[in-house]
């Protein structure tokens, strides 16, 4: 066990088994569908977006920021990721960031993947851009609008991935702490996560949206609906060019 | 909202941004990183006290559960370079880099080809 080392995300050894290849299921499930559906949205200019996402997300994961004395927090990136380019390229790209930490950086077990991708990837994601995808409406009002909701997806983000961890902890954790215990600190230490993962989030959607609002997924009017809910703020077809 | 971008100019600006303020915060910025356990390694160490150096834990806590990372000795592991802490930027930069190549890379040729794709009729 190397102590003080860098180390983000979870080891092997901590979840059993059995519980960890569940996890590994679903994980490789929830990827492998969101990649199903992200390929309709994939074209010349999405594709390149998704990738320095996936790099943007990677190179922020490496940022611990404090929270209190001794204690760090770090992006988890589904809801930005998601903001900016859907939930279903969003959970991949997540996803991929955890595979190359994984086996790239020895950061989060082999085994731990699936529990991993399962928090981050596929939970914090779908929940990050559903509190988004509430708030759209106000997010289609204006960058500050929409910076605010940045920030409180984030922030939900981050609690409910942590709460992930519980569950897993919960079905089949190898010991060395009470359930009860787990569970409080960990959304507590998350809600304080949370802020920055919220704040980062927010600075990140906020300055794409200044340079190029059509970027920006959450504003396209193209929810993963197959209705197209009318789009808003994008002037007619033609005026342009 | 501004409506005044043009929808149509191609986010080159954009993405050379992107990829230079990832690159930046992999190569720099990372090395200012507040160097305590996350949120997750706290929980995990709660209960232990870490001796020698922090290379070994005392007491019960879920960390002493936990396995040594089967590639623990790859030549980047814990975002090093071959176990030097201070190629940290070296090995963030390497991470940006393989990531946006294999997601880009991955997106780019999953993306559908269809030559008549609609292209809202923009040819002048």
């Amino acid at each position: 066990m190397s102590g003080a080392s860098i180390a983000m995300h979870m080891s092997d050894g901590i979840v059993d088994a059995p519980t960890s290849a569940v996890f590994g299921l679903i994980a490789a499930g929830g990827l492998g569908y969101a990649l199903v559906r992200a390929r309709a949205q994939l074209d010349e200019r999405t594709a390149p977006m998704a990738g320095l996402v996936a790099a943007f997300v990677f190179a922020l994961q490496m940022i611990n920021f404090p929270i209190l004395p001794g204690v760090s927090g770090h992006l988890l990136g589904g809801a930005l990721a998601a903001i900016l380019v859907g939930p279903w390229l969003g959970s991949v790209c997540v996803g991929i960031v955890l595979i190359v930490q994984a086996l790239l950086f020895a950061d989060g077990g082999l085994t731990a993947l699936g529990t991993n991708i399962t928090n981050m990837a596929i939970i914090g994601t779908a929940v990050g851009f559903g509190v988004a995808l509430a708030l759209r409406p106000l997010a289609a009002r204006g960058r500050r609008w929409l910076v605010a909701v940045a920030f409180v997806s984030a922030f939900v983000n981050t609690v409910v991935a942590s709460l992930g961890f519980v569950l897993q902890y919960a079905i089949g954790g190898a010991g060395g702490a009470s359930l009860g215990a787990v569970a409080v600190s960990m959304v507590g230490l998350h809600a304080l996560i949370g802020i920055g993962e919220g704040i980062i989030t927010a600075l990140t959607v906020g300055a794409v949206a200044s340079a190029r609002p059509d970027l920006v997924y959450l504003l396209r009017g193209k929810a993963p609906r197959p209705r197209t809910a009318p789009a808003p703020q994008v002037s007619p077809e033609g005026s342009a060019s | 909202m501004t409506t005044s971008a043009h929808p149509r100019r191609r986010p080159l600006l954009l993405f050379a941004g992107f990829g230079v303020v990832a690159l930046l915060i992999a190569g720099l910025l990372s090395y200012f990183a507040y160097p305590h356990p996350d949120g997750l390694d706290t929980v995990i160490l709660q209960g232990c006290t870490e001796v020698t150096g922090g290379e070994q834990l005392s007491g019960d806590c879920i960390a002493q559960r936990a396995d040594d990372h089967a590639l623990a000795d790859s030549p980047l592991a814990d975002y090093t370079v071959r176990g030097d802490e201070g190629l940290l930027g070296v090995s963030g930069v390497v991470g940006v880099l393989v990531t946006l190549v294999v997601a880009g890379g991955l997106f780019w040729l999953l993306r559908p080809r269809r030559a008549d794709r609609s292209r809202d009729g923009d040819t002048g």
